[in-house]
């Protein structure tokens, strides 16, 4: 991980002793309500249905064990409501049709961008909880407002066996360089940048303002390929090439063109028209053209003073070397002893089986693997982890992944560096936490916003959506005949439960206040198992809360019936439905719809 | 592979016109709009190389809300790209909390909003260290300063 040096520290605890002194302004009147908000939002502090909610950014998902701590440590002590604010949220929530869930709270929430969220904490204690996160280096900036957020990235850059360069180093180099940039702190609407660094596209780059492909050029020289103009939200867009190879010690100076044109030139009338994919749009090549000029310029009149220093980039690169893990004993012969006891257990246990197909995975140390440990499970919501679970996750974290962590855009946890003799192990411990659901891939290990239930932009609710299909499918044996599929569930347009990259994607809408569902298939974020990225297609006229278990259930029944055979396995349900087209299931959704009960 | 380095000629241009991390700031009653050829009033939707600076001692930038940001990046390009020497002076919704990302675009004067207290606004340029990116008035960025 990229160790902080005593700047990076500093940095950290000025900007959490900056929003106190905002915080204090505020309070004392001397910052308005609008004069606070985008400052506020800036430092990842939001007001939602209930409560304020906190956004702490994970730096493309890279946290270490002593960080899950503290956000263990927020959960148990400031994630808490008092009891009349918690009186008052559940008598609104009981109002809610259907059986609304209890609301719950001292829980963290990992999200779609690969950062953590909280629900309860008071405005009035933030400034002690950036206090705390700054002790270790953590922060909530550019978790929101109209600026360069988090960039994300490949949840296994650095291991996977697939990767032709780890994007860790030049995620860092752009998170430095976006970092209270001065001169993109209010863009015309918020902005967000990806980077893989593997063949496989796990970072859904087509999906955002800037997509980043790593690649060698015929050379060998390291560069990036760059998208522009991706987005989902009302109107779902896949980025264009603006590029096919820039020098990696140019991405700083390129990247200030693409931003300074869009801040100059993006629409600033309507926030539906305001995101990046609206000007590459209507400008087309004369925004590629603008920004052309502007990166020359940049070059030939501003001195380039972004280029990446060698010097600078090997210190940053250092940081991203392989932990030291004890495998001085790694033979050929630890190797086959360790795979045969895998084997062994794996026969004994068919639990422990699955959970080594479904959740672990390959890593380039052939010692090593990766493993995803499941937050989708029945009684809790898509990516949500209770402060015990937080610290539990930690003591696994530090006892079988040399402490280190990635949080994932699927809403998981991966552990990056463990031993393969250590898989059984971790499995029994994970398994104790309820954290080892061999469902990586599958229906249930689906991604859901948080919806209705605490968001105050949403439509409808997501969760008991969520909890409604992850109940129906316990069945192990049904839930891997169903195979991968990439569920994704948002209560509203914008679009954070990524529904539009959904090979099944639902969408709240309200109707005449009632809660309604949107329901699209064949949509991609980009990995191999589903291709280029690309928008699902709407089936039809959105579907009534209790209609859309059934209509689900009979898109899938839809699937094993016109499944086919492939290399000794059943299709995927996406490629059933890439090959077959989407009226079958059309059909099939719009004849399980009922009249209102 | 090495990025475009300066040549002199640029280097004399782009140096810093002065260290001093701060800004004048004046309240509205002692900001006036000047008639003068000197003096330029520019909307934040106008492109600053399209501008005619000769003579040119002072222009004044415009941020309508606090929340639209163009007139930095006209900003940048101006004492930058252009190495215009002047006053550049912010106006409109000019708030506190946005001092020090103006005086890092380039600005020297800032024309606080009607009714802004000022006396917050000095402990803001104290706050910082140093910043990651290098500025139009403040160069390298910290990620070339090791070579």
């Amino acid at each position: 991980m990229y160790r902080y040096t005593e700047f990076d520290q500093q940095f950290v605890r000025a900007r959490a002793a900056q929003h106190r002194d905002q915080l204090e302004r505020w309070q004392a009147g001397q910052l308005s309500d609008d004069e606070f908000k985008p400052l506020r939002l800036q430092n990842g502090w939001y007001v939602q249905r209930y409560a304020p909610m906190l956004r702490v950014a994970v730096p493309y998902g890279e946290i270490s064990a002593p960080q899950l701590k503290v956000l263990a440590q927020i959960a148990r002590d400031y994630d808490t409501p008092d009891t009349a604010l918690l009186t008052k949220a559940q008598a609104m929530q009981d109002k809610l049709p259907g059986a609304a869930p209890q609301l719950t709270s001292n829980y963290g929430h990992f999200t779609t961008r690969q950062n953590v969220q909280f629900n309860w904490i008071p405005l009035s204690k933030s400034a002690d909880v950036m206090d705390l996160l700054a002790s270790v280096n953590m922060h909530g900036i550019q978790t929101s407002g109209n600026c360069i957020r988090n960039t994300t990235t490949d949840e296994l850059a650095g291991v996977a066996v697939d990767e032709v360069v780890d994007p860790r180093p030049y995620a860092e180099l752009i998170r430095q360089w976006s970092t209270l940039h001065p001169e993109f702190a209010f863009l015309p609407r918020k902005f967000k940048i990806a980077i893989t660094g593997a063949s496989e596209d796990r970072a859904a780059i087509g999906w955002h303002d800037v997509g980043l492909q790593m690649v060698k050029n015929a050379a060998g020289e390291v560069g990036f390929k760059v998208l522009v103009g991706g987005g989902m939200g009302r109107t779902p867009v896949v980025g264009s090439q603006i590029r096919a190879f820039l020098p990696w010690n140019q991405i700083m100076n390129y990247l200030e063109a693409v931003v300074r044109v869009y801040n100059r030139w993006g629409r600033r009338d309507n926030l539906y028209k305001a995101r990046i994919k609206i000007l590459v749009k209507a400008e087309g090549q004369r925004y590629f053209d603008e920004v052309e000029t502007e990166y020359q310029e940049i070059l030939s009149q501003d001195g380039g003073m972004h280029t990446i220093a060698q010097s600078e980039f090997d210190r940053i690169n250092a940081c991203f070397v392989s932990p030291a893990l004890d495998l001085t004993r790694l033979t050929d012969e630890w190797l086959a002893k360790a795979e045969a006891d895998i084997s062994k257990e794996a026969a004994k246990n068919s639990a422990f089986a699955r959970w080594m197909v479904q959740n672990v995975v390959p890593h380039r140390n052939r010692a090593l693997r990766a493993v995803k440990l499941s937050f989708k499970r029945v009684d809790q919501a898509p990516g949500d982890a209770t402060a015990d679970q937080l610290d539990a996750a930690a003591a696994l974290v530090d006892q079988y992944s040399a402490g280190q962590a990635r949080v994932t855009h699927t809403q998981n946890l991966v552990l990056p560096w463990v031993r393969l003799d250590q898989l059984h192990a971790l499995w029994q411990a994970a398994k104790a936490l309820g954290l080892a659901q061999p469902n990586i891939g599958l229906l249930t290990d689906m991604i859901a916003c948080p919806g209705g239930d605490y968001c105050a932009l949403a439509n409808a609710r997501s969760l008991p959506l969520a909890a409604a299909i992850t109940e129906r499918y316990q069945d192990l044996d049904e839930l891997n005949d169903l195979g991968r599929i990439d569920f994704h569930i948002s209560g509203c347009i914008n679009s954070c439960g990524h529904h539009h990259s959904g090979h099944i994607g639902i969408l709240g809408v309200d109707k005449d206040g009632k809660e309604w569902y949107q329901v699209t298939l064949g949509g991609s974020d980009g990995k191999d198992l589903s291709g280029a990225a690309v928008p699902g297609k709407v089936v039809g006229p959105a579907f009534s809360s209790f209609e859309v278990p059934d209509v689900i259930e009979a898109i899938l029944d839809t699937y094993k019936a016109l499944r086919l055979p492939v290399q000794g396995r059943h299709e995927y349900f996406i490629e059933t439905l890439q090959r077959v087209g989407q009226d079958p299931f059309k059909l099939a959704a719009n004849g399980a719809r009922h009249p209102s009960e | 592979m090495t990025g475009p380095s300066a040549s002199n000629d640029i280097a004399s241009r782009l140096a810093p016109t002065s260290n001093k991390k701060t800004m004048k700031i004046i309240s509205t009653p002692e900001h006036h709009l000047v008639e003068s050829p000197a003096v330029l009033a520019v909307a934040n939707d106008i492109d600053p190389r399209t501008l005619d600076l000769q003579g040119v001692k002072r222009i004044d930038l415009t941020f309508p809300k606090f929340t639209d940001g163009r007139a930095y990046s006209q900003a940048f390009m101006l004492r930058r790209r252009l190495g215009f020497k002047g006053e550049l002076r912010a106006t409109g919704d000019v708030l506190i909390d946005q001092l020090v990302q103006m005086q890092r675009t380039g600005f020297d004067v800032a024309v606080l909003r009607e009714g802004v207290d000022a006396s917050a606004a000095p402990r803001q340029f104290d706050r910082f260290a140093g910043f990651y990116q290098g500025s139009a008035v403040d160069t390298p960025p910290q990620f070339s300063k090791s070579d």
